[in-house]
């Protein structure tokens, strides 16, 4: 009988290895495990940075360790030992001076396997990529375009020997060192990251692209990431996610800061596809966040993540909207599987007159995984004329598995117009069934009911990045139907 | 064409089919009435291989091949077509991409490489004019708001552009105005000929004024008790099934 069930499906998508699980040997050069005031010190020797910026990280430490693991969200794990984690692990070979060609070339074959070989990113039309590999950017392309227009696109540490100025005055302006423990700990240990800025009333002429990558096993990952768009300038940053496949948890706390200028627009875009761990729940990356922008008058920020990968997520790309007339928004795919773990959701803080914020959430819940959507609407009492709209919708594969929401709102001004919409639904066998009668085949239907239910923030990604993204929410998705 | 000889099913050891015997030749059209709960709408799912039945006896052949062991899609690719008396919903998929989606999968089963995008979008034009549909309903979500009358629409849509050999019309009649009735069964009189079958399923004689069957069949608690011309249908809406009740236990 060749006859196609569920089940078989069931069996094959649980034993579809983590397509990204490999590991390349590459010599680096890692720090001894555990944290305390000499590591953060040679962390920030090592790389060479400033006293201002060895201080800022030191502050941040001593922050750190007066503060606790925050235990409010809806997910469950074994706490990460943070002296057990080396905080500095760079490839070794990794030398600012050399060209492409000189990169080690298993660095080189690694992208290709991700898909991101430089040398093809670098021909294609419009994408410049800054990759981080474990904690140093190796390769840097389209630099001399965007010097062109006086865009800086580099990387955080590049940027705090060459633009100290931009950084000093911006760097934890939107996300203080102080904010939440996680933050706090990027802070004093951020190993790379990426930094852009885009001078006055300049449109960014090509999407600006970063993927992340951890490599080395026992190590976090620290980014941090800044971007300015200066007044009346427009910029798309696109960022991906890939981890080779690991037995024990990997902590990513990283933080992204945005400051959107009076009139600037910043679209900030993630394909997250960590490792979710394997099907029993073991391993996988712990993806602890903090994503956050400011909108100055007449500013836009809009926010579009799909999340698939990752252990436990824990993450809530938010908007300040500070000045009048600003605009956020938040577009946001999140898909859990086994026993993945998400909470995540955004921030909208309405502060100016007449500002608006969209909020889509679409969570995709398959296995025995539980999917949280958390969000925070607040009017501020000056925000006369505030809008929201949210709408936060649910799937639910299998009996297995949870959707929760926890939407709060707070309003301090009469004058503020809230909408909040929520559905839950499930992939019904008679949608399944209907699609079969087609000629439709369960595991394409399926995919094509999810597209379906996506579309909304499918659409919102930029083209190079949604054919990524529908493969992924393909490749994520495993559970039985009905 | 399509032959269903001894068949029985049943639905959680509750038996709703006892003994199907029809058979239904290229070119021809075939009525099924009867009255409610009498099995049309489980006979037509089995058809169409939905699994929440159980086949427990009989067979089903269409061209001399059996199709009780094939999937529901492999059934599909194989000519039979489905128009579902309640249509589902599928949110964010449009009625363009639903249809391109199974025209190719059907073509990828039968060795046939993907319809070209010019071809599929001439094909759509035509079908959809047709059944005097309005183009900007293409881009909305398969059925999602939907009236009654659009969703039957829709399914005979799908059907012309699936080109079916075996057509089974579930209560296709329900829900629609006579506007409606009119433009749907035009389309499926227009989409018969010599090589393929319909099987109407249906309550009342309506739908039969314009889709004129060779053959009326009246399926009273799991069997076929009675088979006619189309003037049976007439008669059973004049009289009513409980004539033919009184027949069987006479």
């Amino acid at each position: 009988m060749s006859k196609y069930t569920e089940d078989d499906l069931k069996v094959e998508l649980e034993n579809k290895e983590y397509e990204y699980g490999f590991y390349t040997e590459l010599e680096s050069e890692t720090f001894p495990v555990g944290l305390n005031e000499d590591i953060v010190r040679a962390i920030s020797l090592k790389k060479e940075e400033p006293e201002w910026m060895t201080e800022w990280r030191l502050e941040a430490f001593r922050a750190w360790q007066e503060m606790i693991e925050p235990e409010w969200a809806n997910v469950h794990y074994d706490k990460p030992d943070f002296q057990a984690i080396s905080y500095y692990s760079a490839p070794k070979k990794a030398d600012p001076n050399k060209t492409l060609d000189d990169v080690d070339p298993e660095l080189l074959a690694m992208y290709k396997k991700l898909g991101i070989s430089v040398d093809e990113q670098k021909r294609m039309n419009n994408v410049a990529i800054d990759i981080v590999v474990d904690s140093v950017s190796v390769a840097t392309t389209f630099k001399k375009t965007l010097n062109e227009k006086g865009i800086i696109f580099c990387s955080i540490s590049e940027a705090i020997k060459e633009h100290p100025e931009l950084v000093r005055k911006h760097l934890g302006t939107v996300v203080p060192q102080k904010d939440n423990f996680y933050a706090a700990l990027n802070s004093a240990v951020f190993s790379d990251g990426s930094f852009c800025y885009i001078p006055k009333g300049v449109r960014c002429p090509m999407e600006l692209s970063t993927y992340f990558r951890i490599n080395q096993g026992g190590t976090g990952q620290f980014e941090r990431t800044l971007l300015i768009a200066d007044e009346g300038s427009y910029v798309s940053y696109l960022e991906g996610c890939t981890a080779p496949s690991r037995d024990e948890n990997q902590l990513h706390a990283a933080v992204v800061e945005l400051i959107a200028m009076d009139n600037a627009e910043i679209k900030y875009s993630t394909v997250q596809n960590w490792y979710p761990g394997n099907k029993e729940g073991k391993g996988g990356v712990f993806n602890f966040v903090t994503k956050r922008g400011l909108c100055e008058k007449g500013a836009k920020i809009s926010w579009t993540q799909v999340e698939t990968g990752s252990a436990v997520t824990w993450k809530y790309p938010s908007c300040i909207l500070k000045g009048d007339n600003s605009i956020g928004e938040f577009y946001s795919i999140a898909v859990t599987n086994n026993f993945q773990q998400a909470d995540t959701g955004t921030k909208m803080v309405h502060l100016g007159k007449n500002t608006k914020s969209t909020i889509i959430s679409k969570g995709i819940s398959a296995g025995k995984s539980q999917n949280s959507y958390r969000g925070l609407v607040q009017i501020g009492s000056r925000a006369d004329n505030a809008r929201n709209f949210s709408q936060c919708d649910s799937l639910l594969m299998g009996n297995n598995c949870g959707a929760h929401t926890f939407p709060y709102i707070e309003s301090k001004n009469t004058s503020a117009k809230i909408e909040h919409e929520a559905t839950t639904s499930k992939i019904g066998e008679d949608q399944v069934f209907y699609c079969n009668q087609r000629g439709i085949p369960t595991e394409k239907a399926i995919a094509l009911i999810v597209n379906g239910f996506s579309r909304e923030v499918l659409n919102k990604l930029p083209m190079e990045f949604a054919v990524e993204a529908q493969k992924l929410l393909e490749i994520s998705l495993e559970g039985s139907v009905g | 064409m399509l032959k269903i000889s001894n068949l029985h099913a049943s639905v959680e050891d509750k038996e709703i089919l006892k003994g199907i015997n029809l058979e239904i030749k290229a070119g021809e059209v075939h009525a099924i009435m009867g009255p409610n709960g009498a099995g049309k709408s489980t006979l037509s799912s089995i058809i169409a291989g939905n699994e929440t039945y159980e086949v427990t006896d009989g067979e089903i052949v269409l061209d001399g091949e059996d199709l009780s062991e094939l999937a529901p899609e492999e059934r599909a690719h194989k000519g039979v077509f489905l128009s579902f008396q309640y249509p589902v919903e599928i949110p964010g998929v449009s009625v363009t991409n639903f249809i391109k989606t199974a025209i190719n999968e059907k073509r990828k089963a039968n060795g046939q490489t993907e319809m070209p995008a010019n071809e599929m979008l001439k094909m759509i034009r035509e079908k959809s004019e047709l059944l005097e549909m309005d183009r900007k309903f293409l881009s909305r979500s398969l059925n999602e708001g939907f009236s009654g009358g659009e969703k039957k629409r829709n399914e005979i849509f799908q059907m012309a552009m699936l080109e079916p050999k075996i057509a089974i019309l579930d209560e296709t009649d329900s829900g629609l105005d006579i506007d409606a009735l009119r433009i749907v069964a035009n389309g499926v009189n227009k989409l018969k000929n010599e090589n393929n079958a319909v099987l109407v399923i249906t309550h009342y004689q309506r739908l039969l004024d314009y889709i004129i069957p060779d053959f009326v069949h009246v399926l009273m608690d799991g069997k076929i008790v009675k088979t006619g011309g189309a003037d049976l249908a007439l008669e059973l809406e004049e009289k009513g099934y409980d004539w033919i009740k009184q027949e069987q236990e006479a």
